[in-house]
């Protein structure tokens, strides 16, 4: 599906060079999250293992990230491995960490070197070790990078992201490091979630939500931060994304933005 | 709005409407059925325009519709409904609006607990989930009569958020849970010795809504898809169905879709458990 580029009038120049006709610049969102969901039903409708299916939403999410980066979008989450994931037949999850790996080696690598700053949130510490120290390596290497934040959600659930804040806070008040109990309100657990990572605080929370395979549902990923995330649920199959149905998704979102005049409510 | 009972053909009309769900609900019901529906009843303030009437009477056609609503899911089994009836957010509204907002909701709860109301016809048990303390005293009395007049009714539970976000709630519970675990003398920290032993369970048994299971189904109208700040926590796994329909619009058919999609999900979602 082909869309017509237009150079936009930009003084800033940069990010914002190719957008796409019907999108406007001041309505991109600030951070996208995208739950890839249908790699599996791909491979079975194909009649192909459901490894091929991972390898295919491999290149479409590397064609995602290329694409948010062109349009602008200052953050980009997506939803890789849930803690519920695990069930999955041993053969498939181990091919999936080793997917990672090969991801994180490659595919990240050129993104650090693209001035992108790559993170992960989730329980890291439940991944095999060789994956915890690529993970934390090339987090290190690209923190001081300026230009999009690129972060994978691994062995994440938004429950436990939640949950692992309140320990914190928890251990702080025990600690007294807080005053007391009473002073937990919804800035601080903000400020304890893992999604600060992304350094920029007002980008924390995902504006935009897509997800594919024509589930209808949150399935635990970014609880907290989508309270008022708009959610679009786009049918096609996470290896079919591509550009015109992420500048579809968008040209939607920017349509709703307008209706409301950035109140959310 | 007149009760038109009194008239002979409306009850007619009635009476095979009634017996039409009854249908519809018997052949739904060789299915599995919802446990749990969640409704975000949006589009009151924009019907009223659409009609060209006075702003607060899209709230009044809005209660009609709700206790419409209420009735369809009750007769089709589902034991626990939940209602987002107002936000902490929307106490940032025309104060006017405010005001008569919190009349009508003070005037509807008292008019849940009479003798012919829905609540009794169905032994429904009434909650108000929130932050209750922001309330008027009179809506906060009215609340608590309300809940105290339906607490011995068991057929069906019917959640009333109120003063609510669902952020609100949920640091209301990890205070609650940070406050156990410094009073209690059970082990304090975790294996690693890293922290306070707070898991999942912990914060969810002191949420508001710890009176229900997780909704099935999250039923948001106007065509919005946004959760807004409702039951955030307790979504995760929820099927989420946004009708175009503003909500007094929104009728026993959209519910039965609502159902159908429900069930054909839980097919799928059972096949891909068996499946791994």
């Amino acid at each position: 599906m082909g869309s017509s580029i237009i150079k936009s009038s930009c003084g800033t120049g940069g990010a914002y060079e190719e957008l796409p006709e019907g999108l406007e610049k001041e309505l991109m969102p600030k951070h996208v999250a995208v739950i890839m969901d249908g790699n599996r039903r791909w491979a079975k409708s194909r009649g192909l293992p459901v490894q091929l299916g991972h390898i295919a939403g491999r290149r479409a999410m590397k064609q995602l990230t290329r694409n948010c980066k062109k349009f602008g979008v200052q953050v980009l989450t997506v939803f890789a491995f849930s803690t519920e994931n695990w069930i999955r037949p041993k053969e498939e999850v181990n091919f999936l960490m080793n997917l990672f790996e090969e991801v994180i080696r490659s595919d990240m690598e050129e993104l650090i070197q693209n001035d992108v700053r790559v993170s992960v949130v989730g329980n890291v510490g439940g991944l095999r070790p060789s994956l915890q120290s690529l993970i934390s390596s090339s987090s290190e290497r690209s923190k001081d990078n300026k230009g999009m934040d690129m972060v994978t959600a691994l062995n994440y659930s938004g429950r436990h992201d939640i949950t692992e804040a309140t320990k914190q806070i928890a251990r702080k008040v025990k600690d007294g490091v807080l005053g007391s109990v009473e002073d937990i309100d919804e800035t601080l657990i903000e400020k304890h979630l893992q999604t600060n990572v992304i350094e920029e605080s007002s980008y924390r929370n995902p504006d935009l939500l897509i997800r594919t395979s024509g589930e209808l549902r949150l399935s635990n990923f970014m609880l907290w931060q989508s309270a008022y995330t708009e959610l679009i649920f786009v049918d096609k199959l996470f290896p079919d994304f591509n550009e015109g149905d992420l500048v579809e998704a968008l040209t939607l979102f920017q349509k709703r933005q307008r209706r409301y005049g950035g109140h959310k409510y | 709005m007149a009760k038109q009972s009194s008239n002979r053909a409306t009850q007619v009309i009635e009476a095979v409407g009634s017996f039409l769900r009854r249908c519809i609900g018997s052949i739904l019901s060789a299915g599995p059925i919802p446990k749990h529906i969640a409704f975000i009843m949006d589009g009151n303030r924009r019907y009223a325009k659409k009609q060209n009437l006075e702003e607060g009477a899209g709230h009044r056609f809005g209660y009609s519709t709700l206790m419409n609503m209420l009735k369809y899911c009750y007769e089709l089994d589902v034991k626990y409904v939940t209602i987002y009836a107002f936000s902490i957010e929307n106490f940032k509204r025309r104060p006017e609006e405010v005001q008569s907002t919190m009349q009508l909701i003070q005037e509807k709860i008292e008019g849940l607990i009479e003798k012919e109301s829905i609540v009794n016809r169905y032994g429904v048990r009434v909650h108000f989930i929130g932050n209750l303390k922001l309330l008027s005293k009179p809506v906060q009395l009215a609340a608590e009569r309300a809940m105290n007049a339906t607490w011995h009714n068991s057929k069906a539970v019917l959640s009333i958020c109120i003063a609510y976000t669902s952020t609100d709630e949920i640091v209301n519970a990890v205070e609650e849970s940070c406050k156990e675990k410094q009073k209690g003398n059970e082990k304090l920290l975790d294996e690693i010795g890293e922290g306070p032993l707070i898991d999942v369970a912990d914060v969810e048994k002191h949420m508001y809504m710890a009176v229900a299971p997780d909704p099935d189904i999250i039923i948001r109208t106007s065509g919005e898809t946004r959760l807004s700040n409702f039951l955030l926590w307790q979504s995760a796994r929820s099927l989420l169905y946004s009708p175009g329909v503003l909500w007094p619009e929104i009728g026993f058919w959209h519910l039965v879709r609502a159902v159908l999609d429900f069930q054909k999900n839980y097919a799928y979602t059972e096949k891909k458990s068996k499946e791994s």
